[in-house]
């Protein structure tokens, strides 16, 4: 008998991956972004925590328009400012213990200096003395990332390090809506899944790669929902709300020290100011759009919410700021300080030891600077 | 006198044995790649690794290059020693960002704060009869990337000592190797394996007297059988491996030359923009008075890796290199 002719008695063994799968807990994200401030959620909130978000918010805001007006003075060569995503940054910075790793992008200065590092430290990249001004061992941060999405596949392998050593330590990564397009995100997403290593990533959607919008990054109904296809996962939060970000991050960050795995957050925000300081943001957006986001201010959001249950007066307030414009005041006289750099550190870190081509050529450039300084003293 | 047992071993073996040695001396020596575990490698270069370590320590990954070379980048920054295994050369490529955005600027990028002992196994060269992109001699893009080191084992007592070299070292290290000398025996001592000196020595493996051919990894034997036929034109050729591409041991080969005052360049990889180019020009500003020819290359053509079957055309042999010494002038001397 042919199979032909056993046709409709002929039924085949399901080969073993045809088994139904029993998904574990569902993957696939709210279609809202999750709220805290201005809902019922709010009241659940620790009160020390959300004051400390808003003095946070009120200096990381300062920090941002201090370091673009350095730009406009020529101390910084270029800032890309986080006006309007503070609430992300800062969320960051704070939902971390000690041990934990913070792998910022090229837009995190603040998330790095809200994790306690050197505001003038964390713009030696954009000043451009050094490419890192600080050891990342200090604070858990690692260098401030250009190429995009670069840095999410190291935050994986150290997380999975750290767990392999037994340590009790969580990496947090930083991308943005654009990063999402890159291999490099694909390829980080999918080792973190596979190895359940303890890592957040969490992208700021903030509405443009520079100028190109989200609607042509991706078809996707929402970044979080790429979480599913790696079997991890995805979270949508409101990007401008610092409560929401915070508590959707310290879930995600319980859940992958607890030995959950990975979590991909996605925080729905906006780049109030342009790309950088070097970008024209009229060309690709309109006013009214900027004014809509700026009417959902990461601060007003939360100082209403504060003022709202009586947990924050005007003295609070102004305290905010006074503490923000002294930190600014700092930051600007130091900045304006020209760094005292030394040329011969251009062949100190290139490797443990100077190959013998690097130590010729160190010679060459100390005989230049030697005939300089003789110049110079003629 | 102590007498030691040499025994007939495979550059593969000795790798192996490096590799296992690495790990038992240093916890923190971690092996990764694609079918790094319970294969053992396509080249069975980490076989029974990971029966031995565990599949902590010996790591079978996703496919994806840049993903095992970027996770490796974040478990250096925590400490460990990733050795980690690319199969074939031309896989390396989705890698390359992660190796010259982060691996090669890491230490310079932080100030020394951040240093990342990364060694990175790529099975690289041709002449095995593999299909496109399993040959690629892709040598010159390492070497023009400042802050990598760049090694390649021509013998079998080098392929241990290197890869101990390397794994020890606190930079990241591209560890050649010449696919195609995998199953070449030596006798070696596998129970007292020797390290190499640090990273960055040359070797002279023939001593001569009439010009100096400059090799390294697969070229290594065929400069050596060209050296043995050349005595029938009553040619003495000396043959200098480098071993290591970055650092370049300019002391050995100048001393070399100007011993003989003639050098052939002899490689794999294509010749415009090649690694030969830079040596030619290294051993030009460091010889020119003691030369009494043009520094001459014998390398692969400038084109795509060619299909198997006309690979053999391709691939610098004895015949070319002979050629190319009749070239250097000999009517000068005779």
């Amino acid at each position: 008998m042919t199979v032909m002719e056993q046709r409709g008695a002929y039924r085949p063994t399901p080969p073993p991956a045809w088994q139904p799968r029993t998904d574990p807990a569902p993957l696939l994200p709210d279609a809202l972004p999750y709220r805290v401030l201005g809902t019922d959620a709010a009241a659940d909130a620790d009160p020390a925590l959300l004051r400390r978000l808003y003095a946070e918010l009120v200096r990381g805001r300062r920090y941002n328009t201090q370091a673009t007006a350095l730009t406009k003075q020529g101390r910084l060569a270029v800032y890309p400012s986080s006006t309007g995503q503070e609430a992300c940054e800062v969320a960051a910075a704070l939902v971390l213990e000690e041990r934990d790793w913070l792998f910022p992008s090229y837009r995190d200065t603040l998330a790095a200096v809200a994790r306690g590092l050197d505001p003038v430290q964390a713009l030696t990249l954009l000043r451009g003395d050094w490419h890192t001004g600080y050891d990342p061992h200090e604070h858990r941060v690692a260098p401030l990332c250009t190429p995009l999405a670069t840095q999410l596949p190291h935050a994986v392998g150290l997380a999975h390090a750290a767990r392999l050593k037994g340590d009790d330590v969580v990496a947090l990564a930083l991308v943005g809506d654009g990063g999402t397009s890159e291999g490099d995100f694909h390829e980080a997403l999918n080792f973190a899944a596979v190895w359940q290593a303890p890592v957040v990533f969490l992208v700021q959607n903030n509405g443009f790669a520079i100028s190109v919008p989200l609607a042509k990054q991706t078809a996707a109904p929402s970044l979080a929902h790429k979480a599913v296809g790696y079997g991890m996962p995805g979270r949508l939060v409101d990007g401008n709300d610092a409560a929401a970000v915070h508590q959707v991050l310290a879930e995600a960050v319980a859940h992958a020290r607890a030995g959950g795995g990975p979590t991909l957050v996605e925080a729905v925000t906006y780049r109030i100011d342009a790309h950088t300081n070097a970008d024209d943001a009229t060309r690709y957006r309109g006013d009214a759009e900027v004014e809509t986001w700026r009417a959902h201010d990461p601060i007003t959001l939360l100082e209403h919410e504060l003022t709202e249950r009586g947990l924050l007066d005007e003295d609070g307030i102004r305290a905010a700021r006074d503490a923000a414009e002294t930190m600014a005041a700092d930051l600007r006289e130091r900045m304006n300080q020209d760094p005292v750099l030394d040329p011969m550190d251009l062949f100190a870190h290139v490797y443990a030891e100077p190959t013998p081509q690097l130590r010729e050529q160190e010679a060459l450039l100390r005989a230049e600077l030697a005939a300089e300084q003789e110049g110079a003293h003629r | 006198m102590t007498t030691v047992a040499l025994k007939p071993a495979t550059m593969a073996q000795a790798l192996t044995r490096a590799l296992r040695d690495a790990m038992t001396a240093d916890p923190t020596v971690h092996v990764m790649g694609e079918d790094v575990g319970t294969l053992g490698g396509v080249f069975r270069v980490t076989d029974g690794l990971a029966k031995e370590f565990g599949e902590d320590r010996v790591t079978d990954t996703p496919l994806a290059e840049a993903g095992i070379l970027g996770t490796a980048v974040g478990m250096a920054m925590y400490g460990l020693r990733p050795v980690v295994e690319m199969q074939f050369d031309a896989f390396a490529y989705p890698a390359f960002e992660q190796l010259i955005s982060h691996v090669a600027r890491m230490r310079n990028r932080t100030r020394g704060a951040m240093p990342l002992p990364i060694t990175i196994r790529v099975p690289y060269g041709g002449g095995i009869g593999g299909v496109e992109h399993h040959s690629d001699s892709s040598e010159a893009y390492y070497m023009a990337t400042p802050g990598l080191h760049v090694v390649t084992p021509a013998t079998v007592a080098d392929a241990y000592g290197l890869l101990r070299a390397a794994i020890a070292s606190d930079d990241p290290v591209v560890f050649l190797e010449p696919k195609r000398l995998y199953w070449s025996k030596d006798t070696w001592n596998p129970e007292e394996p020797q390290s190499v000196e640090p990273i960055g020595r040359a070797v002279v493996r023939r001593a001569g007297r009439s010009a100096t051919l400059i090799t390294y990894g697969p070229s290594v034997p065929v400069c050596l059988e060209a050296a043995e036929a050349a005595t029938s034109e009553g040619w003495d050729l000396e043959v200098v491996d480098l071993r290591s591409l970055v650092p370049f041991d300019d002391e050995t080969v100048a001393a070399s030359v100007r011993r003989t005052g003639r050098a052939l360049v002899v490689h794999e990889s294509g010749s415009y923009g090649g690694p030969g180019g830079e040596i030619a020009a290294r051993v030009t500003e460091r010889c020119f008075h003691h030369l009494e020819a043009p520094v001459l290359r014998v390398a692969g053509f400038d084109i795509p890796y060619p299909p198997p079957m006309l690979e053999r055309h391709h691939l610098p042999g004895v015949d070319r290199i002979l050629d190319a010494v009749g070239r250097l002038q000999w009517e000068a001397e005779n």
